[in-house]
């Protein structure tokens, strides 16, 4: 299913007007094989729904596997203000899924705590602009306790969500992207999902994983990014970045919801010829440098965006780390289409994202260094 | 209410003979009455760990038809604001104070404009009762260059510098520290003024508080904590998150006052009484008991974690207005028509500010650089080109 597709913010404004209509996204529907025979199985029942059901689904899968797993948060009690919690305390229970008072800092250090008791905790930020009172424990607790015991401890059991990005209307406190100062943090590790099934498989796979997690979820995309997603329970492998669409002339990295964005650049750039590769990294902390950097040897020239602003962001790490590794490869600088370098406005969103059109100039200009 | 009324001229009787015209003069002048009457508060207050300030209120007939004038302007105010969100004319976020607003205009009446008032995103009616006018209230609301802060707040950060509003703020809680910072200044400029830092029960259980709380009391700060307990933080019931709902023995060493926050006269005596306590001995909690009509925000009916015949209820015992305006009636400072006459007056002048907000244009693009840092210290900015320092916009 096809959308009438204007300019990358007048589909983003429109949709945000629109916001809970259930719009099909066009790349969950292009990417769609390729992400189907990245499953764990390929045939299973799969069913169509949107990013929050299968973070939800995600999350029913993982307290049902494991009776040492909590969810906790703010709000979390009732299904949460975005549903991603909807009925787990009714399944499981109020000592498993259970409100916290408002205090983030609290959340996350007593998170800690759980987790080094050997349990999985799963706390839940209401909104990632809202993480910064707890990243102090993030950044001194969860990510050194193992270090600094020597082994004896750890709190590989958390795993943090939180809802980032834009979302059209959000202003200062409701849209900003933070993934870059916890990428700065050995010891976590930094996981984004960009559709309803990569999103189940990559959380499974956070929730399990030995290491604590800070897993960020478009909040763009909850109820606007459809997919096909398996019933079953499958994990998605971490620290592994996908190709999603396959080119020639220049790698475009991303994550998130601004793939989207970026995949109707490449779909636009086609048209004039410019063959666009097109990957998702899904882990920003450890990250896959061997994908993006053979991609690049393939082609020569490199793109990345984010939402989050330009100077200091993710893009920042991924540009110099490729210049090293493939510096004579290259036919042209690293470019990087992001935010400005001003507070996440109000009124001046559609002027401050990465829209489509910025990121084709920048292909082009690329392309033709 | 026991009533005593000190005043000489203007008796009742004498009204009831006199002539429609004459009643209608004499009426006026009441409106300016200044003659000092006392009304008791509807429910005593209770404190911690201080004295009990006393329930009989000053006041005066042309304090109480300002006040009923003041709440019925933010009332209408926010209900228009409502509108203008349902119509998207207002994007992004607008949280409503309608039932609040006896504590925004019992706290300007025992304060000037040199004491600061600092509070988090529920500041429409606050910012007014500073003297923001209703055209940069909507303006702002709207996002045009009328507004308080120019249009790029939006509806969580009103500003006034010249009356000592700091804001405004999104995140939860973390306008109070900034407000004992405030105090500190006010103290170290020896200006025998204070602040009031206001949060609601839900930022009761930040840490920050405490930590703001600590550093007041070791350094003696004219700083008074207000908390605004609506008893619903979002839509978690006060004892859901709170193990002690009684905010105002939360301070510990801190004294504390709660009150009824939908009484302005005791909001105005306890505010009063606050002001005159920290100056001299430190900081103090006042616990405004009130309550909010609309839910949180917007995007909150409102009625998910509450039943309709609670907030009905509350609207027909506790309404502000209505409290002011029986108080009005049955001391004859005005008739029920005048009242009528103030609300439409209200109604007018906050249709004509919508009208005025309206016709404001929406910022320049540029200005979406503007003040990320002063002008001149450092890079403006980067546009989506990195090679240029300031970007065209298309």
């Amino acid at each position: 299913m096809k959308l009438e597709m204007g300019t990358g913010t007048a589909l983003r404004n429109i949709i945000g007007r629109r916001f809970g209509h259930g719009w099909k996204r066009p790349f969950s529907t292009a990417t769609c094989d390729v992400e189907n025979q990245h499953s764990a199985n390929a045939n299973t029942n799969a069913k169509s729904i949107n990013l929050y059901s299968a973070i939800n689904q995600a999350l029913h899968i993982a307290l049902e596997t494991d009776p040492r797993a909590f969810v906790f948060g703010e709000d979390v009690s009732f299904g949460g203000v975005f549903r991603c919690t909807t009925g787990l305390a009714d399944r499981f229970g109020k000592t498993r899924v259970f409100n916290t008072p408002l205090c983030e800092q609290g959340i996350v250090g007593f998170g800690i705590g759980l987790a080094a008791m050997g349990n999985r905790a799963i706390a839940e930020i209401q909104f990632a602009d809202y993480i910064y009172p707890a990243f102090d424990q993030i950044v001194n607790e969860a990510a050194k306790f193992r270090y600094r015991s020597g082994n004896q401890f750890n709190c590989g059991g958390l795993t943090i969500r939180a809802p980032y990005g834009a979302v059209g209307h959000g202003g200062h406190y409701h849209s900003q992207s933070p993934e870059a100062f916890f990428c700065h943090v050995p010891g976590i590790k930094v996981v984004i999902p960009r559709s309803p099934m990569q999103a189940k498989g990559l959380l499974l796979s956070c929730i399990r994983d030995p290491n604590p997690v800070v897993f960020f979820e478009p909040k763009w995309l909850y109820r606007l990014a459809v997919g096909e997603v398996p019933e079953h329970d499958y994990m998605l492998p971490l620290s592994e970045a996908e190709v999603i669409r396959k080119g020639s002339d220049i790698t475009l990295v991303g994550w998130g919801a601004q793939l989207s964005i970026m995949e109707q650049a490449c779909i636009d750039a086609e048209k004039d010829g410019i063959s666009c590769e097109l990957i998702d990294l899904k882990t920003l902390i450890p990250w896959d440098k061997e994908t993006v950097e053979a991609s690049v040897r393939k082609t020569g020239r490199v793109l990345i965006s984010h939402e989050a602003p330009v100077t200091g962001g993710f893009g920042a790490e991924i540009s110099a780390s490729i210049v090293e590794r493939c510096f004579l490869r290259l036919e042209a600088p690293v470019a990087r289409v992001c935010g400005l370098d001003t507070p996440f406005p109000l009124v001046f969103e559609p002027f401050y994202m990465p829209t489509k059109n910025k990121i084709l100039d920048t292909i082009k200009a690329t392309v033709n260094y | 209410m026991a009533l005593s009324r000190i005043a000489s001229s203007s008796s009742r009787s004498f009204n009831l003979l006199k002539p429609l015209s004459f009643a209608i003069s004499l009426r006026r002048s009441i409106s300016n009455d200044t003659t000092p009457m006392t009304v008791e508060t509807s429910v005593p207050f209770i404190s911690h760990q201080c004295e009990v300030p006393s329930r009989s209120v000053e006041t005066n007939p042309k304090e109480l038809l300002t006040f009923f004038r003041d709440m019925a302007l933010m009332r209408r105010m926010e209900i228009a604001a409502d509108s203008l969100y349902k119509a998207k004319l207002i994007r992004g976020f607008c949280h409503l104070y309608d039932g609040q607003e006896a504590v925004a205009v019992g706290m300007e009446a025992a304060i000037t404009k040199k004491d600061c008032i600092i509070t988090a995103y529920r500041d429409h009616c606050t910012f007014v009762g500073r003297g923001g006018s209703l055209l940069e209230v909507f303006a702002e609301l709207m996002g045009r260059q009328a507004g308080c802060s120019r249009g790029k707040g939006g509806s969580m950060h009103f500003y006034k510098k010249d009356s000592n509003f700091y804001g405004g703020h999104g995140i939860v809680g973390a306008q109070v520290p900034l407000g004992c910072g405030l105090a500190f200044a006010q103290k170290y400029s020896k200006e025998e003024t204070v602040t009031f830092a206001l949060y609601g029960d839900g930022a009761a259980n930040q840490g920050q508080l405490f930590e703001a709380l600590n550093i007041s009391a070791l350094w003696d700060l004219p700083a008074i904590l207000v908390c605004e307990n609506n008893h619903y933080g979002m839509g978690t019931a006060e004892w859901r998150a709170a193990k002690n709902p009684a905010y105002y023995k939360r301070g510990d060493y801190v004294p504390g006052l709660k009150v009824d926050g939908m009484d302005a006269l005791a909001v105005k005596q306890a505010c009063k009484f606050a002001k005159e306590r920290a100056l001299k001995n430190g900081p103090i909690i006042l616990e405004m008991d009130t309550y909010r009509y609309h839910g949180h925000s917007m995007s909150d009916p409102g009625s998910t974690y509450r039943t309709r015949d609670e907030i009905s209820g509350v609207r027909q015992e506790r309404d502000p207005i209505e409290r002011i305006r029986k108080l009005v009636l049955s001391h004859d400072l005005a008739t029920d028509k005048e009242l009528k006459d103030i609300e439409k007056e209200v109604r007018k002048e906050v249709d004509d500010a919508i009208a005025q907000a309206k016709e404001s244009p929406m910022p320049e693009p540029s200005e979406l650089f503007t003040n990320v840092y002063v002008k001149g210290f450092g890079a403006e900015s980067f546009g989506a080109d990195r090679k240029e320092v300031r970007a065209t916009l298309p």
